[in-house]
């Protein structure tokens, strides 16, 4: 199998428990897998939660990883996939100093551009935030910083897939 | 792979309703779970479930080791040889942390068992209270399954599933932390057997297709070859497995936890494999066109070189576990579900065959292995006792009906190897985690567990050290384990590594040791050393004899290696015989 490494997005649904977390990320921990970001949420069912996990490595790897979670008692199933095969965000919130936004007209059009949105404003500072891929994020951020950033975050990734998830039906049929 | 089976939640009323303290309902329920014994050791967080202990003692014997640990060992012991799921309990703080190596060892060894810790109360969770540790973030990654109770009416379904987990499938650890409020709390309780969980698919269903394509694999190979591990002991598989080399004539080989459930003297049984199994199984691993894995995981102490292990072969991998699918050997077919079920349906498919051409090759490397290794390990001609004529002469007077009970190390590996075993689960040992003083506590629970049984113990004289504490349960509880020390006053497997690999510079391995059939007698237990070779048919033939507990030290060769061996790293077929 090819050594070659790649993006994998990992979706993992399961039962809603205090200790998976500390589960899910001790495979990764154990095998010495960076995981670069996770997610936890609601999934599309009802009392079944969803993480969304980041990570790069081989495909063979890939798979070791996903039996390895699967085995957990309260997973219910997990599926690892390609960029390509997924529609996925981040979403980051940016606060700038509400002068610039008067100041600068080059900030404006760079909101504009960007497609980002203001949050709030007050006297002080505003709050930009910008959902989409990474790369435009970057470049959200590295136009900005020229102006001055107060405050930045980034959210993990969250992807849904192109192809339908089976789990949906399988367990949308089932009777608690 | 086959998709997960969701089994719908279905539950049985066994316990009606009664308002009762949690406490009580713990012990209820492991009465409800059919438990007689359990092990552990009181302390505050759990005081009010031994308070009910004591009240409930004509029904439920608990056993009071010298250490936790030794409580999850002797669990092991008494799950190991009955199959069913051992239960330990301790305190919260370091009566729980002291349970960390028992429960490391059975995750890795798949063996069933249930710990119980008391936890602080939930209102001093998290504020460092006395004797407050997080015990289930610590037990996470060895355990199957872990769970904190906070709220008395919790306990019936948690102790429900956690007997569930433990057995079911691929088994394993689980561990329940209860906080003492919850003890105290009383609700109205009522118990349910938990048989299926949602996200939990314990059994795979056996896919025809691959039946199929691992019969036509088996009927078309010329130089098949069987590796079983302990999913055929797990699984009680034993007659479908015993049917399906016999009708399809294939040489079989087991992993050390696999030992036991074939006969030793039955004629397609070739031995162990592994670093320091037989040489016949190991070399011929690289030789065979068909590897046929059953209820094993490939372990890197049974491969050796992974990149030089029977790359020659096709693989079929009969596994309960999906993990454990193409995790160390790609399989080209792969048939997961039960050992049981999935021999069973393999049987009609086979053709008959004898091999008869590719059972000489064992046999021929068997006379080369008797020559160099074998013959000089059970009947030496040197002044040194040796470990193996030790195994020898406990086999003649047992004549194999014995369950063996070892510790970790070059006795362990002698153990294993020469012990003769005519019924199931017979073989009991530390072999994943390869946890020294798991022996002594282990031989207590195994023997509780089957009391008709005898049941005996070999241990290293560092091993031994390491737990000879559980003693005093021996003494107390009047259990007859008969104890064999092999002493060779030295760490042996590793004093072996020194010479064989770190030129004979022997770091902290010689043992100076004490009295040690003093320190049985210490404890009211018989005893007896054995310095010659003369002197040992009487001692063991005394202590089968004794019918109480019983303490045999035999002093052996002080550097006697353990032979063949696969070096680390090496491939399978360059085993050495010297």
């Amino acid at each position: 199998m090819s050594k070659k490494t790649n993006t994998y997005t990992v979706s993992v649904y399961t039962e809603n428990n205090i200790g998976l977390l500390n589960r899910i990320s001790a495979i990764f921990q154990r095998r010495h897998f960076n995981i670069e970001s996770l997610n936890s949420s609601l999934s599309e069912i009802e009392g079944v939660s969803r993480f969304t996990i980041v990570v790069e490595m081989t495909e063979e790897q890939i798979k070791k990883i996903i039996g390895q979670i699967e085995k957990q008692v309260e997973v219910i199933k997990a599926y690892y996939h390609r960029d390509e095969d997924t529609i996925y965000q981040e979403s980051c919130l940016f606060k700038i100093k509400s002068d610039l936004l008067f100041e600068e007209r080059q900030i404006q059009n760079i909101i504009k551009e960007s497609n980002a949105r203001i949050v709030t404003v007050n006297k002080e500072y505003f709050v930009l935030e910008k959902s989409g891929r990474r790369i435009e994020i970057e470049l959200l951020h590295r136009e900005l910083s020229a102006f001055g950033i107060l405050q930045f975050t980034r959210s993990g990734r969250i992807a849904v897939t192109k192809e339908p998830m089976e789990i949906s039906q399988k367990l949308a049929s089932i009777k608690q | 792979m086959k998709e997960t089976q969701t089994i719908e939640r279905k539950q049985e009323s066994i316990v009606s309703a009664t308002v009762i303290s949690g406490a009580e309902a713990i012990v209820k329920c492991l009465l409800a779970e059919g438990v007689d014994v359990l092990y552990g050791y009181p302390g505050g967080a759990i005081m009010p479930v031994y308070d009910e202990l004591y009240k409930y003692e004509a029904k439920i014997h608990h056993v009071l080791t010298r250490h936790e640990q030794g409580a999850t060992h002797s669990a092991q012991g008494y799950a190991r040889i009955s199959g069913k799921v051992g239960v330990a309990m301790a305190t919260s703080g370091p009566g729980a942390t002291n349970l960390i190596t028992g429960i490391a060892d059975a995750q890795i060894d798949s063996t069933p068992m249930v710990c119980i810790t008391g936890q602080v109360a939930s209102h001093l969770l998290g504020s460092d209270a006395f004797q407050e540790t997080d015990i289930v973030g610590i037990s996470t990654p060895v355990t199957k399954w872990n769970h904190q109770i906070t709220k008395a009416s919790e306990i019936p379904e948690v102790i429900a599933k956690a007997f569930y987990i433990a057995k079911s499938g691929r088994p394993g650890p689980v561990l329940i932390d209860i906080t003492k409020d919850a003890q105290i709390e009383k609700f109205d309780f009522e118990y349910k057997k938990c048989t299926g969980i949602r996200s939990y698919n314990p059994e795979p269903a056996v896919d025809a297709a691959a039946i199929s394509q691992a019969a036509q694999l088996i009927n078309a190979a010329k130089k098949p070859l069987v590796v079983w591990g302990q999913g055929v002991i797990l699984g009680e598989a034993e007659e479908e497995f015993k049917a399906v080399i016999e009708k399809a004539g294939i040489p079989s080989a087991w992993t050390i936890l696999g030992a036991s459930a074939l006969a030793t003297k039955h004629p397609l049984n070739v031995g162990m494999v592994g670093m320091h199994g037989n040489y016949a199984p190991n070399v011929l691993t690289n030789e065979c066109d068909l590897l046929i894995a059953i209820g094993m995981r490939f372990d890197d102490r049974v491969t050796g070189d992974l990149k030089k292990y029977a790359k020659q072969a096709k693989v079929i991998h009969f596994e309960i576990d999906p993990s454990e699918i193409d995790k160390n050997v790609k399989a080209d077919v792969a048939v997961l579900g039960s050992a049981k079920q999935s021999l069973a349906l393999l049987l009609p498919h086979l053709n008959i065959n004898t091999h008869t051409e590719w059972h000489q090759k064992f046999k021929d490397l068997y006379a080369v292995e008797y020559e160099k290794v074998i013959k000089k390990d059970l009947y030496p001609t040197k002044e040194g006792l040796t470990m193996g004529e030790v195994i020898q002469e406990i086999n003649l007077l047992t004549k194999g009906d014995a369950a063996i009970v070892s510790d970790v190390g070059q006795h362990q590996m002698i153990a294993c190897r020469y012990s003769e075993f005519n019924k199931t689960k017979s073989n009991i040992t530390s072999g994943g985690l390869g946890t020294m003083g798991f022996a002594l506590p282990a031989a207590i629970g195994a023997k509780m567990a089957a009391p008709d049984r005898d049941v005996i113990a070999i241990i290293g004289d560092g091993g031994y050290q390491m737990t000879i504490q559980e003693l005093g349960t021996i003494f107390q509880t009047k259990v007859p384990v008969k104890i064999v020390v092999l002493n060779n006053e030295f760490l042996g497997m590793v004093r072996q590594w020194q010479e064989l690999f770190f030129d004979k510079r022997y770091a902290s391995t010689e043992l100076i040791n004490p009295n040690f059939v003093a320190i049985a007698k210490g404890y009211h237990i018989e005893g007896q050393k054995v310095t010659k070779r003369s002197e040992l048919k009487g001692a063991v033939a005394e202590m089968m004899a004794c019918d109480g507990a019983y303490f045999l030290e035999v002093c052996v060769e002080k550097q006697g290696n353990v032979f063949p061996m696969i070096p680390t790293g090496a491939s399978v077929s360059d085993m050495r015989l010297s």
